[in-house]
């Protein structure tokens, strides 16, 4: 059971990981950096309820606020440039965290920090947080912002010309995006009681985009899916978990050639309606996306 | 000392310039980020050494094979994972080429295992007492062939059949259809060329720092990617003479800094971030804009 536990709080944390790699993507910011303010939020919190003493929930939050700090530094330089300018920057980003933190002896340094006291609660934590943020898409999709979003994503041009404050649109998506990699440090944190900067890596930033990718990217529902399937799936077969890497990697390229949008693309919408329609109810607005 | 230290800057910097060269050569035909480039070098390396560990070949027989090994490692990716894809989804050969970066480093890990495996010491190292410094032989040897292959390069980019070919699609791909050029071809002898310079430069670190590791490559990819800015996008002169600037800078860094804090990393990443935020087409003028 306890098992169980940790590997559904693990996914629900890939999941929060790959939703943060969604957001900035949504107008169309790719970032390779997640991992670096997930680092972030991380060692926040730990810092926090380690040294300063502060109870769960604010330790977390002040992760998430750490992480959407750098995230608004972050995508200032990151507004005026696009493409693959904008995934070295990210990349630059996540490598400067991953050295700084090594370098730091007041967080533990490359030895990692220990000792973070362990929130036996982390499962209804991360499910809280994925529910919270299921409803807030659901809503953002028929808000002005999340308009602009989907505008700004398509054609960032025509976005402007129509009258889309494309900095402030950018900007926030990036910023959400670093608080959400951040909270989902905080309670990474708490959940392994140990984080040390390896686990914060490059790779792993780019592991979240294979869950964000492989579940698709045109819908919300995409990263959530794709994180509860590569995170179950390997860990209920031994042998997958052994090749776990080189499955992913293989997956991804499969993917890319077979179908790139992901598993769950707008074309799928109608087989969500299916499943979701008890759970959610109001059919008519997922069909309508 | 100085001296010293400009020499050791020199080889470690044409060895970035070798990796550099690669990611902007296929930056300039495809527009992509070749993610996998460091994994191939990194597999270059060790197909070198085992070249060598298996055949006893002498290194100059082992080393144009290791070359030609990774060059066919190259070829191979783009057969299967970059050729494949359809052209209207943008992101699809980025990510494509992250899961081959994957799936390399994960099956060396495998192989190799995760410590250094020692390289064979095929040349005898000679020091060389030049005045008040001295010179190793191998610095010479990877030096003059680093260089000597950047030179080759530019004059087959600039003056074969082939090389103009590839300068045409970088152009435009459809143009150069239209006049005849075989794009599927030359975006194969790019992917060829590019990987065996990896290969070279893999096989140049094994012989410099006697340990290779599965992840050099993604060391040396970060290096590579930042020298790759700092000449500019696509500009292959600017990414052999940015490559030197690098290696000279970060070990004229190592003895100006403080020592107690591993600044090397921290540097080059800096200067990427500054040149990403002030000048985005880098020293030399970049094939593409930021718009």
């Amino acid at each position: 059971m306890e098992y169980i536990i940790s590997v559904l709080t693990i996914a629900g944390i890939h999941s929060i990981m790959a939703l943060s790699f969604y957001v900035p993507f949504m107008t169309g910011q790719i970032s390779l950096g997640q991992a670096g303010f997930m680092s972030i939020g991380a060692y926040t919190s730990a810092i926090c309820s380690v040294k300063f003493g502060l109870p769960y929930f604010p330790a977390v939050i002040m992760g998430g606020i750490s992480a959407a700090v750098f995230g608004f530094l972050l995508g200032l330089p990151a507004l005026r440039i696009k493409g693959v300018y904008l995934l070295l920057l990210t990349l630059g980003f996540g490598e400067i965290v991953r050295v700084t933190a090594i370098n730091i002896d007041y967080i533990g340094g490359a030895g990692g920090f220990v000792g973070i006291p362990y929130q036996e609660n982390s499962l209804y934590y991360v499910f809280g947080v994925i529910v919270i943020l299921v409803i807030f898409f659901r809503r953002l999709k028929k808000s002005r912002i999340g308009r602009a979003f989907e505008a700004v994503g398509c054609d960032e041009n025509s976005a402007e010309v129509i009258g889309i404050n494309i900095t402030a649109v950018k900007l926030t998506a990036f910023t959400s995006g670093a608080f959400l990699a951040g909270i989902g440090g905080g309670i990474f944190a708490h959940f392994g009681e140990y984080i040390e900067p390896l686990m914060f890596d490059v790779m792993h930033g780019v592991e979240f985009i294979v869950f964000a990718v492989f579940g698709g990217i045109q819908l919300f529902w995409g990263p959530i899916f794709g994180a509860f399937v590569l995170t179950i799936v390997p860990e209920s077969l031994r042998f997958i978990q052994e090749w776990r890497m080189e499955l992913f990697g293989t997956l991804l390229v499969v993917m890319m050639i077979v179908r790139p949008q992901g598993v769950i693309g707008t074309d799928t919408v109608g087989f969500f309606k299916m499943i979701f329609k008890s759970a959610l109810g109001r059919k008519k607005e997922v069909g309508e996306e | 000392m100085f001296f010293q230290q400009l020499i050791n800057g020199l080889t470690l910097g044409a060895t970035y310039s070798l990796v550099a060269i690669g990611y902007t050569l296929i930056f300039g035909v495809l527009g992509l980020l070749h993610f996998a480039h460091g994994e191939v070098l990194m597999a270059g390396a060790f197909m070198g050494l085992y070249i060598i560990l298996w055949s006893g070949l002498p290194l100059y027989i082992a080393f144009p094979l290791a070359v030609v090994a990774t060059a066919l490692l190259g070829i191979l990716i783009d057969i299967l994972a970059i050729r494949p894809l359809r052209k209207d989804y943008h992101l699809a050969p980025l990510l494509s080429t992250i899961g081959v970066t994957i799936v390399i480093q994960n099956l060396a890990v495998k192989l190799f295992g995760g410590y250094g495996t020692r390289f064979p010491d095929v040349i005898e190292t000679i020091y060389y007492k030049v005045g008040s410094f001295t010179i190793s032989s191998i610095n010479i040897i990877s030096l003059s062939v680093s260089i000597s292959m950047m030179i080759f390069l530019y004059y087959f980019i600039s003056r074969s059949k082939t090389g103009k070919a590839m300068r045409a699609v970088a152009e435009s791909h459809v143009m150069a259809g239209y006049l005849g050029v075989n794009v599927d071809r030359i975006v194969l002898i790019t992917f060829g060329i590019a990987s065996g310079l990896a290969g070279a430069a893999g096989m140049m670190i094994g012989l410099t720092f006697h340990t290779i590791t599965p992840f050099i490559g993604l060391t040396f990819a970060l290096k590579g990617l930042v020298v790759m800015l700092l000449g500019g996008l696509g500009n292959v002169v600017g990414a052999m003479i940015g490559g030197l600037i690098l290696g000279l800078a970060e070990v004229l860094a190592i003895m100006v800094l403080p020592t107690e804090i591993n600044l090397q990393d921290i540097f080059a990443f800096g200067i990427m971030i500054i040149i990403l935020i002030f000048k985005p087409t880098g020293l030399f003028g970049s094939k593409i804009t930021t718009n």
